[in-house]
This record gives structure tokens, C-alpha cells and sequence, in this order.
């Protein structure tokens, strides 16, 4: 009895999760071997001939491009990301939930617009390089994309957001005594940050690397829209091998291979903290 | 950090966060269809443009229409797995609500192209139900978190009064378990709701072609030239994230639900 209600009750969700998750991803590996044809989305029968595309040098290096990216705008984001969401944690609550909610109106605005609110930030008529001609660092007003720290700075936009609500938690649960401790005990601010909380916010903070090194890796817009080609990471390959060209095995066999880069950085990840914690 | 630099450093970050946002509302407010901040001739023309333009207009309704069944989908999927997990504890609830919760930490691309692939395979790309449906999936994470926060909440105290005083299952469900998890419930919907409105690539993937919502005509127009047009479904989504999450904030206790402390002890 309890048995059969247990499973009525898991039958819907078990049905849509299990055909959106497991099965695509097999299908996925599938597609990965299988030849391309161009009256179809994918041929018939068992071709190595999409991995084989994976190793010629423009694929390799958008590979290379992607984890640099993701590791630059992961690093950056931390560093920013930390203390900010260390100083959300200590308002009075009004301007925290203040704070929340634009941080959370900024996460889910769609790439797009953002990436389209940067090219015109970007834009020799408005903004930044007019700002920067005001400060005296230009000459003259320029277009400041496309450029790979037009690239970087949209994505480090995306992704601060996710960064602090990652680490929100943690600080926002720690423990004051501590802090107040090592204060009393005479150690100045800056030393109670980096000796007290940054050793217990460790964990989330790895967490919130990798989360923001994935977001990174899978993104498509922004390098798209504020680069150039010779910028274009893995990602744009991808969703462009799929739309563009028609070749739905080789977008399979770069999607099985930045799900292997995902999962390494997980399991790098994983090892560092279980490392330290030893 | 002392208090002088901490405050330019926050007054810093929330330039650099508001910055492209504040440009882009400037910005459809011109009067020309020129590029032009601060605007020239401050005018409301492109929203008007906005709202009378078929195109746009069918694309922003197309936006909704989606995000509201997508959340409603997820909720679907979250709600007895939630409860599965909290009533019986059972390993194959766990294990569904663990898988349902993986799509939304991989890359986006990623699944947008394993989306592609099944609606593909069973030969049904390019249906409004497809993208429907990969949202409610890559975005049912929310609701899970935040129904499973609502079940935590409920003292076990309450249940064991109401069944003590002879309520039956149904009884318990509806008068003690139903009034407490009805804002996180709500909190879920929102989340999936705005994050489904915003989405772009699994959308484009699945089937941009036949089903253009909001951002592809955005993405789609971006690569046709600059239209003040596009700021205007910029500021449209903008006001509809933090109306969203101004809600959230107003019934429901946002930092909590952040994982953060609660009202109480903060």
C-alpha cells in the first residue's frame, strides 16, 4: 500500500526527469559516433569521424580559449564575489534583502540583453570610452568591442552574481563569536577576514569557483556577440556546429568533451578540499 | 576593511552591476533611433513601437505563455517529489531529486544541445512544448529547493497535534501542510517563472526557428543592427525580474530562502 502510493507519486517526476536527463545524455554519447549527414540531423551507423574533428588545431585551441576564459572569469568573480557577499551578510537586513533582490534581477536577466547592454556600453557613441576620454586615458572616443575584455568583463557580470548568493549561505551563517574573538584578542580587521573567515568559508568558496568556472564554459552569447572569431571558445563552436552547420555528431562530440572538463573540475575540486580537510 | 573602503568598494560593484542596465533604459528612452546616452529628446516612442509592433508583441506574450507552463510543469515535478522525499525518506526519491537537480549545474550549452538531441531523436524538435518542457526540467532545482526548505519548516509537533485530534492523511495535508508551504511554493513558481522568460540558448536550440521568443528576437534582431526597440524588451524584463523577486522578498523571508540566517535569529 504504502509501496504503491510511493510510486504513484514519483511517477510523473520520474517519468519527465528521467527521459530530459539520462536519456538525452545517451542519445548524446550516441550521436557523438555517429557520421554526419546533411539531409538528416545525424547518418546511420558508427563513425569515429566527429572525435577525430575534435583534434585538429582550431578545435584544440577553442578548447584552450574556454579554460582560460573559465579560469579568468572564475578568479576574478571570486575576488570580487567574496567580499561582497562578506559585506552583504553584515548590513542590516532592509539593504540586504535590498541587495538580494538586485543581485537576483541581474542573475536571471538573460544573457542576451546583457550581452547586448554591453556592446552598447561598449560602443565608441555612449558610455565608457567617453568616460575614459573624460579621465584623460583615451584620446579619442572608440569602439571598446569587439575585444576579449569586452568578452571577460560581460561575463564576470553574469557570473558575480551567482558567486556571492553561492557564498551567501555560509557567511551569512558564521559564526560572529569567532570573529568578534579574534578581534578582541587584538588581531586587526583584515587579519580576522583572512585567519578566520576565509579558512571556514573554504568549502563554498572552491564550490563557487568551479560553479562559476562552468557557467563560463557553457556560455554562448557573450563571446559571440563581444569577440571576434579568433576569441570564440568551445561553447560558440558548439552551439555553432549545431545551428550553422548542420553537424549535430561534432556539436555531440564537443558536448561529451566539455562534460569531461565539467566533470574533472569537479573532481579536482573535490580532491583540493578533501586534501586540506585530511 | 574599515568603513571608507568598504563603502567605495560596494558603491564600486553596484556601478559596475547597474551600469549596462541604467545605459540601456537611458537609452529607449531616446527620441531618435540613434544611439544616445544620456538620451536626446526624452521620449516614449519605441514603447509604444514596442507594444504596437506584431513581432514584438508575439514575441513577448510568446515569452510569457511559456514561462508561466514551464513553472507550472516544474512545480508538477518538484511538489510530490519534495514531498516523497520529506514523507517517506525513500532512496529512489532521493536519488530522482539529486539527477532532477543536475541539468541546471551543467554547461548551458551543453544541454541546450542535449535538449536538441532527444527533441530531435523522437522527431519533435521545433514545438513549443519542447521548450516548455526542457525548462521546467533545467530549472526544476528551484522549486525543489525551495519546497524542501518548506517541508524542513514544518514542526513535526503540528502534524502529530492535528493527527491527535483525529485528522486523517488528506485532513493534515490540506489544513496544516498546504497554508505552510503555500509561499515556497509560490517562491518556486517566480524563480522558474523568471528564469524561463530569460532563457536564450536551450529556447534557440530546441526550437528557435518556429518558436521566437523574447530573447531570440533580440539575439536575432542584434545581429541585424541596433534598434531602440530592443532596450525597450530589456527594460520590460528588468522591471518583471525585480517586481518578481520584490514579491518574493515582500511574502516570503528572502534571505532564508537564500540559505542565509532568517528573520528571527538575524
Amino acid at each position: 500500500m504504502k509501496r504503491a502510493r510511493l510510486s504513484l507519486l514519483l511517477l510523473w517526476p520520474g517519468l519527465v526527469t528521467l527521459s530530459l536527463t539520462v536519456v538525452p545524455v545517451l542519445l548524446l554519447l550516441r550521436i557523438s559516433l555517429a557520421p554526419q549527414d546533411p539531409s538528416a540531423p545525424w547518418g546511420t551507423g558508427v563513425s569515429s569521424e566527429a572525435y577525430a574533428s575534435l583534434l585538429a588545431a582550431d578545435s584544440l585551441r577553442s578548447l584552450g580559449r574556454s579554460l582560460e576564459l573559465a579560469l579568468s572569469v572564475a578568479l576574478i568573480s571570486l575576488g570580487a564575489g567574496f567580499p561582497l557577499a562578506y559585506c552583504i551578510t553584515r548590513m542590516r537586513r532592509r539593504v540586504q534583502v535590498l541587495w538580494l533582490v538586485f543581485l537576483l534581477a541581474t542573475l536571471t536577466l538573460s544573457d542576451v540583453l546583457i550581452a547586448f547592454s554591453w556592446q552598447v556600453l561598449l560602443s565608441k557613441r555612449i558610455g565608457l570610452s567617453k568616460l575614459l576620454v573624460a579621465l584623460g586615458l583615451m584620446d579619442q572616443p572608440d569602439s571598446l568591442a569587439p575585444s576579449v575584455g569586452g568578452v571577460i568583463g560581460c561575463l564576470v557580470y553574469l557570473v558575480i552574481p551567482f558567486t556571492v548568493l553561492t557564498l551567501y549561505p555560509s557567511l551569512s551563517q558564521l559564526d560572529r563569536g569567532l570573529i568578534e574573538a579574534a578581534r578582541t584578542l587584538g588581531a586587526p580587521a583584515w587579519r580576522s577576514f583572512t585567519s578566520v573567515v576565509i579558512p571556514l568559508t573554504r568549502v563554498p568558496a572552491v564550490i563557487a569557483f568551479v560553479l562559476s568556472a562552468v557557467l563560463t564554459l557553457g556560455s554562448f552569447v557573450p563571446p559571440l556577440a563581444l569577440g571576434r572569431p579568433e576569441h570564440w571558445p568551445m561553447s560558440v563552436l558548439i552551439g555553432n556546429a549545431a545551428l550553422a552547420g548542420h553537424n549535430l555528431p561534432r556539436a555531440s562530440a564537443m558536448s561529451v568533451l566539455l562534460l569531461l572538463v565539467t566533470a574533472l573540475l569537479a573532481w579536482g575540486a573535490a580532491q583540493t578540499l578533501r586534501r586540506r580537510a585530511a | 576593511m574599515t568603513r571608507a573602503l568598504r563603502g567605495t568598494f560596494l558603491a564600486l560593484l553596484a556601478l559596475f552591476l547597474s551600469a549596462p542596465l541604467i545605459v540601456v533604459t537611458g537609452v529607449s528612452f531616446n527620441g531618435n533611433a540613434r544611439m544616445n546616452f544620456p538620451p536626446q529628446h526624452v521620449s516614449v516612442i519605441w514603447y509604444g513601437n514596442f507594444f504596437s509592433d506584431a513581432g514584438w508583441r508575439s514575441a513577448f506574450t510568446l515569452s510569457l505563455v511559456i514561462a508561466a507552463l514551464s513553472s507550472l510543469v516544474a512545480l508538477s515535478i518538484a511538489l510530490p517529489l519534495a514531498y516523497a522525499v520529506w514523507r517517506h525518506g525513500s532512496r529512489a526519491a532521493r536519488a530522482l531529486q539529486a539527477l532532477a537537480r543536475i541539468s541546471f549545474l551543467l554547461p548551458s550549452v551543453v544541454v541546450s544541445i542535449v535538449f536538441l538531441v532527444f527533441w530531435s531523436a523522437i522527431g519533435h524538435a521545433g514545438h513549443i512544448e519542447d521548450t516548455i518542457l526542457s525548462h521546467a526540467v533545467v530549472f526544476v532545482t528551484l522549486p525543489l529547493t525551495t519546497i524542501g526548505l518548506g517541508f524542513q519548516s514544518i514542526d513535526p509537533a503540528l502534524i502529530d497535534a492535528a493527527r491527535t485530534l483525529g485528522a486523517r492523511d488528506s485532513e493534515v495535508l490540506r489544513t496544516v501542510i498546504r497554508p505552510i508551504l503555500l509561499p515556497y511554493a509560490i517562491c518556486g513558481l517566480v524563480f522558474v517563472f523568471i528564469l524561463s522568460l530569460n532563457e536564450y540558448i536551450i529556447a534557440y536550440m530546441v526550437a528557435g526557428f518556429e518558436v521566437e521568443t523574447l530573447p531570440i528576437k533580440v539575439f536575432n534582431n542584434l545581429r541585424m543592427g541596433f534598434t531602440p526597440t530592443m532596450c525597450v524588451g530589456a527594460v520590460l524584463f528588468m522591471l518583471l525580474g525585480v517586481l518578481g523577486f520584490g514579491v518574493i522578498a515582500l511574502i516570503g523571508d528572502l534571505p532564508k530562502l537564500l540559505g542565509g540566517r532568517s528573520q528571527g535569529n538575524g
